[in-house]
């Protein structure tokens, strides 16, 4: 059943069909201009945004209110659980009524798994997940998908590389899910102690997406169209000597870009630490830093199609 | 002549068809071993014609209830329930697992937002009922050991 976009939450990305998904990126697409700056809009004149910031956050935060603000309305939050009623022990129900009754859109990061979907229950104004822990992130893998549409025209038939942590990463769990629907051809690269989860495996074979897994980067790059590089998150390993093991295994540097096709992208959820070096940045491949504006115009087009002034 | 190692009950609950082995769990489950109200028999590792083995529970004067009766499914999926008033069963149903699980299970996820100080009941959807494959209705994640979750 075809769901309108008013009033909804967008906790998880496996909540959006590929037709909502679509239409997002097209809305995204009308965005464009006022993303730049370059045309005024009053679409969300009068409204307010709530970001609730438990976990500190640069892009997604700032991003959301340069969307907000883009669009004519106006934000209300706070970006640290610090001075907040969190702090005194307040539940989160209680600060998602609070922000219910503040705003008409709330957009909401928390440490903790399955937050954003608690919110969604005590606030009838639409949540936005902003990720939930180690959980969902789902407008990033939004921008994610509008960046490859945008730069390759198409996601399908795409051979689209995934390199680094695939075993914690969240972006690269929903990203894979949402490449799924668009039957793009997936690879993953990573040590076999962070290759993806054999539950994401099995979903792939079951929906019949052509996958293969590697350990090697420079075997895949000469054919890869989009090369998604995902940083192996230190904080993830309990012991540092394990850490060490697999840290600084892939590096990105403009030799191993020799062999790759001229029209291949690279992409990163950023931030990144040393897994693709600065030089990178100024070969035709480096598309890390559009793709992190690219999150302006699919949070305008979020916010102004759950605030129902887009349709 | 049918061998009697244990008594019929005149009044209570008899829950048949568990699991061989887990009629202690299933006991757990249910509070009893903790809080003993009642006379229970366990017989365990029984002779079935349907199963091979069988474990059975005899739980006298208590009739248990339907919320009950879903933790028992959870670890007992084959389990009937009968309930027994003067020696004869008056009510008899086959557990079966409905699709969302409210309040009787906790997320295997210690950072899931239902484990904390929050007012809500962990709910998780039914993936698979054999084996038993929980998701958790917050935090997605999947989970397999119930048994260890139960509240």
């Amino acid at each position: 059943m075809k769901q309108g976009f008013d009033g909804r939450d967008i906790i998880s990305i496996k909540d959006l069909s590929k037709a909502d998904i679509n239409h997002i990126m097209n809305v995204a697409e009308e965005m464009l201009p006022i993303a730049r700056g370059e045309k005024k809009s009053s679409l969300l004149n009068g409204k307010i945004l709530a970001t609730l910031f438990f976990e500190p956050s640069t892009r997604t935060r700032l991003s959301f209110e340069s969307a907000m603000n883009r669009l004519g309305g106006n934000v209300v939050g706070f970006a640290t659980s610090k001075a907040t009623s969190a702090e005194k022990g307040e539940t989160l129900a209680d600060t998602i009524k609070m922000a219910d009754a503040y705003s008409d859109v709330i957009v909401l990061r928390h440490p903790n798994e399955g937050a954003a979907r608690l919110a969604s229950g005590f606030s009838s104004k639409p949540v936005i997940n902003a990720g939930d822990g180690a959980g969902q992130h789902p407008t990033q893998t939004l921008l994610d998908l509008f960046t490859i549409k945008t730069e390759k025209k198409r996601i399908k038939g795409n051979n689209i590389v995934l390199v680094g942590d695939l075993k914690y990463g969240r972006t690269a769990h929903s990203l894979t899910y949402a490449l799924a629907m668009f039957n793009a051809t997936l690879t993953f690269v990573a040590p076999e102690t962070l290759q993806m989860p054999k539950e994401i495996l099995s979903y792939l074979k079951e929906s019949g997406v052509e996958f293969r897994q590697s350990s090697s980067l420079e075997n895949v790059v000469p054919d890869a169209d989009v090369l998604y590089v995902t940083r192996i998150q230190k904080e993830r390993f309990p012991d540092p000597e394990e850490y060490a093991k697999v840290a600084g295994i892939y590096r990105v540097d403009p030799e191993m870009l020799s062999n790759a096709k001229k029209d291949m992208i690279i992409m990163h959820p950023l931030p990144r630490v040393d897994e693709i070096v600065p030089e990178v940045d100024k070969t035709g491949h480096a598309l890390y830093f559009k793709q992190a504006f690219n999150g302006v115009p699919v949070r305008m087009a979020l916010l102004s199609l759950v605030l129902g002034a887009k349709k | 002549m049918k061998e009697l190692k244990v008594q019929p009950i005149k009044d209570g609950t008899v829950i048949d068809h568990i699991t061989a082995g887990s009629a202690l769990k299933v006991l757990n489950i249910l509070g009893i071993s903790k809080n003993p109200i009642a006379t229970v028999s366990v017989l365990m590792n029984v002779r079935s014609e349907k199963e091979g083995k069988k474990d059975i529970v005899k739980i006298e004067n208590r009739e248990l209830n339907p919320k009950e009766v879903d933790k028992v499914a959870l670890i007992a999926p084959n389990a009937t329930i009968n309930i027994i008033r003067n020696y004869s069963v008056k009510q008899k149903h086959k557990v079966s697992l409905p699709d969302t699980i409210k309040g009787i299970v906790r997320c295997a996820n210690p950072n899931c937002i239902s484990n904390l100080k929050e007012p809500v009941e962990p709910v998780f959807r039914v993936v698979s009922k054999n084996p038993i494959k929980l998701r958790c209705y917050y935090c997605e994640r999947e989970m397999e050991d119930v048994a260890g979750n139960i509240v």
